[in-house]
């Protein structure tokens, strides 16, 4: 739904299908020359696998590239996971709206010319 | 910005261009991938990397893969992919998808089926949205699959969905194509409507553990064989081609490895060593890479701030019918060559 609505805000979204791991992730943002990588959490893992994911990108020299994730995640745990290097963590009924437009104020920008 | 600036900008992009084409090529994938971002938004980087890998390609085979959503297309070249590298080969995968018309978005969901392959770094799979440019889809393919093949991917696989022109296009410009096809789809009228078959140079009847595969199979083989006859009728004119249709299974397998040797088999028969068939499509890839290149260059030029205010006037005329629009594409050619910037003038 998230993948259908930034379309629809004129954004190329990749999705890469549910169960991925760290590797699969970085793997893929790497080839696909990611801006932003958007991750859904459901499993109760993040404070794992989002880390993990965070540093696979650092190790392949993706700095520059937006970390944002959803799902369920306890308030409790978001700053834990900003000093971990997730820019942005969304909360239950964030609107797709505001993720775009976080999106647009934050990715890195694209050259023209 | 001054024309000085502009100048070092340009110039700052060209170094910038040639280094990743260098990083690519020493097999750094970040390079490679940040190389096809920079074809994918046509920037002067992309135009100054690809001066340098052009002269590299020419040496992988490029398979179209297309055929109606559906039919198992990610699947299968899932498969193909496992296969190749079970032989020990590098593989590339170019999975292209429609853009929205409207919002200019793109879901790009090809890589789900390929995701096994994360930890493989022979294996470089990228989506691309089609993105409606001027000049067409054909010219980034063509240019993106230049970088792989330059970057040593020998075997590279394209893959869109076969439903609109330029996506036949797309498939029209690989060395060879593979037309998939599901069985219990009706598929064989719609394949036949949306002019596949005559792109096709192997035919996949994939899913075929399921009913009815056999059937389509040889319902294809029997229409194919009555074109063949047909074919004699038609003389010199042109004639669409006349596939091998082979069954296969993309999710279990089954029948892969024979679609690999096939197309091995025309890559003997037609690859690098040998011409004829395969000159006219590279002479067809050729021709849709620099038409799509001049219609770019054009663009850039009616619409360089200096003449744009030019172009929109002749661009009025045309919309208030004061002028054909022949006359006004003759008008805007002869003022590019000339490198003047006249505005409209009127038929005489």
């Amino acid at each position: 739904m998230l993948a259908r609505g930034l379309r629809d805000e004129g954004f190329e979204v990749v999705y890469t299908g549910l169960r991925q791991t760290p590797e699969m992730v970085v793997s893929a943002a790497l080839q696909e020359d990611v801006d932003v990588v958007g991750l859904s959490i459901l499993s109760g893992a993040h404070m794992t696998l989002l880390p993990r994911i965070v540093d696979g990108l650092r190790a392949q020299g993706m700095d520059d590239v937006l970390v944002t994730a959803g799902g369920i995640i306890p308030d409790v745990d978001i700053p834990v996971l900003r000093e971990a290097g997730v820019d942005r963590v969304f909360g239950p009924g964030t609107t797709i709206r505001q993720v775009a437009d976080y999106i647009r104020e934050n990715a890195r920008p694209h050259e023209n010319g | 910005m001054t024309a000085s600036a502009e100048a070092s900008a340009r110039e700052g992009s060209s170094v910038r261009g040639r280094a990743l084409a260098d990083a690519a090529r020493s097999g750094d994938r970040r390079a490679l991938a940040r190389l096809l971002t920079q074809i994918e938004d046509r920037t002067s980087a992309a135009e100054a990397a690809l001066r340098i890998l052009y002269p590299l390609a020419g040496k992988a085979h490029l398979v179209g893969v297309t055929g109606a959503p559906g039919a198992g297309k990610s699947t299968l070249v899932a498969s193909l992919v496992g296969e190749a590298r079970a032989g020990g080969r590098p593989v590339a995968v170019l999975a292209i998808d429609p853009s929205s018309p409207i919002t200019g978005g793109a879901i790009l969901g090809d890589r789900v089926r390929m995701q096994a392959y994360a930890g493989d770094r022979d294996v470089f799979i990228r989506s691309m949205a089609s993105r409606g440019h001027v000049g067409g889809l054909a010219t980034s393919t063509v240019a993106a699959a230049a970088v792989l093949d330059a970057c040593g991917f020998p075997l590279i696989f394209i893959e869109t969905v076969g439903t609109g022109q330029s996506e036949v296009a797309v498939a029209a410009i690989a060395d060879t194509t593979l037309v998939v096809q599901a069985p219990e789809m009706g598929d064989e009228v719609q394949a036949i409507k949306a002019g596949l078959l005559e792109v096709a140079d192997i035919v996949v009847v994939n899913k075929a553990d399921r009913p009815g595969a056999d059937r389509a199979a040889s319902h294809l083989r029997a229409m194919l064989t009555v074109g063949a006859q047909h074919d004699r009728a038609l003389g010199d004119r042109p004639r669409p081609k006349r596939p091998d249709v082979l069954l296969a299974s993309g999710m279990a397998g089954t029948g892969v490895s024979e679609i690999l040797a096939a197309l091995d088999r025309r890559e003997a028969k037609h690859g690098a060593g040998s011409r004829e068939q395969a000159d006219g499509t590279r002479l067809a890839r050729a021709e849709a890479q620099l038409a799509g290149i001049l219609a770019e260059r054009l663009h850039q030029q009616l619409w360089d701030p200096e003449r744009a205010a030019a172009t929109e006037a002749v661009l009025r005329a045309v919309a208030d019918h004061e002028l054909d629009p022949y006359a006004a594409a003759d008008q805007l050619l002869v003022s590019v060559a000339k490198g003047g910037r006249d505005g409209p003038t009127s038929a005489t």
